[in-house]
């Protein structure tokens, strides 16, 4: 990757002199998915999660390792395999702009070569279940961007793809958008048993979504695991909640005090202390309800991010 | 893969036809281009007696107003907008699909063809009424230009797309584009007829692939040709094109593992 720093001296400079730096997008990442799994991609900006998809999609070329999708290597891009695969990329059209999806639907069925038969009726069943009945006849142009998704979405499928690999599908949307869109993903995974994989900034998507997640940080995979697990393996703390007949008392002793809503006072403690907090508490004072969680996963997913020191290879 | 060009044709010729008013206005701008060379030699004609290099000022005429069916046909997939492709990351979802892009393209700019000739018909006409070429085609000359047109077409297609692939490894190519459409311009016999260019010039334009997507086509329609000339010229299309398509083959399968995913 070429770099310089910034102003005219070094831009002058580097006429005659480049700087480049090499840069491990992933760096020894190494997991399986099986068929029918939904695995979500957690990661910050830059973490390698979509340059993971673009991988395994065959969009790039690993410098080293190897890369397997339904028995094919996918760099070869065979016709075979690309035509059990689909990508789709939040924010981004492939649909054509200025027509009705429907017309971009139909060069998708010469593109896959999709029997008509077939393609009527996928067609059919993913514009009812993306209630896509009336937008399919207007120009792309026209839909907002989250009734664009919802077409980019059926198109994508209409091949009926065994494996999903979805870059931020729900990037932009407004929140009610994005619950119909996982809810078609879900649902779509349910009724095919294709294999998706996810990456995604609203952790609303991969909680509603994957049972699996694999964390990336600086290319390097961080966890890969149950999504129930990531909080046990990363969070150091606990929340308490806790409703006390006497709402005055003092709860200092105990735990760090991060908030009080209708007489909940919520406590901070760390996750090994927390039973026995929990039993003091019961044992000290006059409980009319106490509730222990785990904390917010983004939270934890905050806290995984931060506790992994940058790591670059330079040359 | 007849069903893929039928249907990427199709859509081209929907998008274009939305498009109608801004082609039109694009095919009038550019006709001013040949009518300014028109007039020029037309002048310089007549000031040497009635001909320059063999042309009068209808067969300038005839030049030029072919010209524009010409320069229409020659219309591809710039190397331009292969920068656009790839750094807005459109290149991504295309490569995503089972069939090579190059495929998507030819049937697009097919399918826009069919469009320009249907639109530049009622534009010659007001051209032929203004200007009053001398033309007077053969049916063997006609049936050759026809070839010539489409064979024209790509010669420039291929050749064009090769080229586009350089962006594959910077994407700031616009000043080697440039250079290379300048030696076209010369070489083509779009600036002025190759015969009125100096003998060297016309040797060198002969080994280069311009002239066979530009001049030939419309030297064959105005009937400058012998028979054995037009089957030589296509033949010569017929060796850019593949040529053309052989780069295209080679360079795309180290375009494609140099590609980078630029911009998603």
């Amino acid at each position: 990757m070429p770099e310089r720093e910034p102003g005219l001296k070094a831009a002058i400079r580097s006429l005659v002199r480049r700087k480049t730096r090499e840069i491990k997008a992933v760096d020894r990442i190494s997991f399986d998915v099986a068929p029918g799994e939904v695995v979500g991609f957690l990661g910050p900006n830059g973490a390698g999660k979509t340059t993971t998809l673009k991988m395994l999609s065959g969009l790039l070329y690993p410098t080293s390792g190897q890369v397997r999708v339904l028995g094919h290597i996918p760099s070869r891009r065979e016709r075979g395999f690309l035509q059990q695969i689909t990508l789709v990329m939040g924010n981004r059209n492939q649909l054509s702009w200025d027509l009705p999806a429907l017309d971009s639907f139909e060069l998708n069925r010469a593109v896959y070569r999709i029997p008509p038969v077939d393609f009527r009726r996928t067609r059919d069943e993913l514009i009812d279940l993306l209630d896509l009945t009336d937008l399919v006849r207007k120009p792309v142009r026209n839909l907002s961007l989250g009734e664009r998704m919802k077409t980019e979405f059926a198109g994508a499928l209409l091949h009926r793809p065994r494996v999903l690999f979805l870059d931020e599908p729900t990037i932009g949307l407004d929140v009610t958008m994005q619950r119909r869109l996982r809810a078609f993903v879900a649902e779509y995974n349910r009724r095919t048993g294709a294999t998706v994989l996810l990456t995604s900034h609203y952790m609303a998507d991969v909680v509603a979504l994957c049972k699996r997640v694999i964390v990336i940080h600086h290319g390097h995979m961080l966890y890969d695991g149950d999504l129930s697990g990531l909080s046990d393996q990363f969070a150091a703390y606990k929340t308490i909640g806790v409703t006390l007949e006497d709402a005055s008392a003092s709860l200092d002793a105990y735990g760090e005090v991060v908030g009080r809503e209708d007489g909940k006072v919520m406590l901070r403690v760390p996750k090994t202390e927390s039973s026995r907090v929990a039993a003091r508490l019961l044992n000290d004072l006059t409980v009319n309800d106490l509730t222990i969680e785990d904390p917010p996963i983004e939270d934890v997913i905050e806290r995984v991010f931060a506790q992994e020191a940058p790591k670059e290879d330079a040359s | 893969m007849l069903d893929l060009y039928r249907g990427s044709m199709r859509l081209s010729i929907l998008e274009n036809f939305q498009y109608r008013v801004a082609n039109y206005f694009y095919m009038i701008g550019m006709i001013a281009e040949p009518v300014i060379y028109l007039v020029v030699w037309s002048t310089v004609a007549r000031a040497q007696g009635g001909s320059v290099g063999g042309y009068t000022p209808g067969e300038f005429a005839a030049y030029y107003i072919v010209w524009t069916l010409v320069r229409n046909m020659n219309i591809v997939l710039t190397p331009y907008a292969w920068e656009f492709r790839i750094q807005r990351g459109r290149l991504s979802g295309e490569l995503m699909r089972p069939v090579h892009p190059a495929h998507f393209d030819l049937a697009f700019f097919v399918g826009w063809k069919f469009v320009v000739i249907i639109m530049w018909l009622p534009i010659a006409a007001l051209l032929i009424l203004f200007f009053q070429p001398t033309l007077d085609p053969t049916p063997g000359g006609a049936i050759g230009f026809f070839i010539a047109l489409w064979g024209g077409f790509l010669v420039r297609f291929f050749l064009l797309w090769a080229l586009g692939l350089i962006t594959f490894w910077t994407t700031r190519v616009s000043a080697l584009f440039e250079l290379y459409f300048t030696v076209e311009l010369l070489f083509s016999g779009r600036l002025v007829p190759l015969s009125l260019m100096p003998g060297w010039a016309q040797q060198l334009a002969g080994w280069l692939p311009f002239k066979w997507a530009f001049g030939f086509p419309i030297e064959t329609a105005l009937g400058r040709l012998t028979s054995q000339e037009i089957v030589t010229g296509l033949g010569m299309q017929a060796v850019w094109t593949l040529a053309g398509l052989a780069i295209v083959s080679v360079v795309w399968r180290a375009a494609i593992r140099r590609f980078s995913a630029v911009g998603n």
